[in-house]
């Protein structure tokens, strides 16, 4: 489901925010926290945990505006409430010809203190680039 | 009429929407005796004047009809074939309107996919690496401009040489194309765009672009 938003939002994305290409994963993330989700969601989290060889950080949420409403009953306590915003993350990245991987690490709904989501660069997607990407 | 049309194609060079804009093309009806001054051929399956220009009437215009009834390709709407029937004295004074031939949407679908083809030509001949691809076309008559997205859609909108804001004007045309066509769950990705509120609002835009941009003569 967050995957078939994420394919169409990249597209209102760049509509509105008129940023240009990311040539770097660092940037990626930065334009990921700063602008994207708080254009939609209107929070910032913040960039941590970058790993050594620089393709895997965590974004950090200290609230999360989807649950702000919202209790995990006891016979759903493992449901991951939030994962279609890792189904976002990786269907925009695909579009921009970006293979990413996007899993929740902590999530306040289970009792966490804040939301952690961990992004993994896996390759940059080299079939049907646009012209001039090469 | 200062923007003549727009057209969107998607990341594989098919044509998935496309919008014409001008007003009707120079027309001229005329009668006709026995013989026909003007030299017809048949090309493309249409009747062509391959010689004898005049009064309006120039090499290259098509029959767009005899008599009031509308020819097309190389059969009126009731069946004849036109050559024979403008061959045949006895049909004559005939009343024949002739005119610049519409493109049909076979022959866009063919025009964007070569000018995909000639865009991703244009980004690889640059000296310079990271080119973008063809930006705009001008001739006397238009100017062509071109906005390629980051995930690969194209927006082609073709206007008045002197027509200026025509960049606002594709930036304009991408966010009616996220906000209306996008947001329809109706629409599938790379199809064709059957969206109505886009048709209204890309043709809302047209107008206040059109406005907008420079004061040529004749607006």
């Amino acid at each position: 489901m967050g995957y078939n938003i994420g394919v169409r939002l990249i597209e209102d994305f760049l509509a509105r925010s008129n940023v240009g290409r990311c040539h770097d994963f660092r940037e990626t993330a930065d334009v990921i926290a700063k602008v994207a989700f708080k254009m939609y969601l209107g929070i910032t989290p913040g960039i941590t945990n970058w790993s050594p060889a620089g393709d895997e950080f965590s974004l950090i949420l200290e609230s999360n505006p989807l649950v702000d409403f919202v209790e995990l009953p006891d016979n759903h306590s493992s449901l991951i409430y939030s994962n279609l915003l890792c189904g976002v993350l990786r269907g925009a990245l695909e579009m921009v010809q970006m293979a990413v991987d996007v899993k929740f690490v902590q999530d306040t709904l289970k009792g966490d203190g804040v939301t952690e989501i961990r992004m993994r660069f896996i390759k940059r997607i080299e079939d049907n680039l646009p012209a001039g990407e090469e | 009429m200062a923007i003549f049309s727009v057209y969107v194609v998607n990341k594989a060079g098919g044509l998935i929407y496309q919008l014409d804009n001008y007003a009707p093309r120079a027309e001229a009806e005329k009668t006709f005796s026995y013989p026909l001054d003007l030299l017809l051929k048949l090309h493309d399956e249409r009747v062509l004047v391959a010689f004898g220009q005049r009064d309006g009437i120039r090499v290259g215009h098509a029959v767009l009809s005899i008599n009031g009834v509308d020819v097309n390709g190389k059969y009126t709407a009731d069946g004849k074939e036109v050559l024979e029937y403008l061959g045949n004295a006895a049909n004559y004074p005939v009343s024949i309107r002739f005119g610049r031939p519409r493109l049909t949407s076979n022959e866009k679908l063919m025009l964007a996919s070569m000018f995909h083809s000639l865009f991703a030509i244009g980004s690889q001949l640059s000296p310079e690496l990271g080119s973008s691809g063809i930006e705009m076309l001008e001739t006397d008559t238009f100017k062509l401009h071109c906005f390629q997205t980051l995930t690969g859609i194209k927006f082609v909108v073709l206007a008045d040489p002197r027509q200026g804001g025509i960049d606002s004007l594709l930036r304009k045309i991408y966010e009616i194309y996220s906000d209306f066509a996008l947001k329809n769950p109706f629409y599938s990705l790379e199809m064709p765009i059957r969206c109505e509120l886009f048709d209204q609002n890309l043709k809302l835009a047209l107008e206040v672009a059109e406005k907008a941009g420079t004061f040529g003569p004749g607006s």
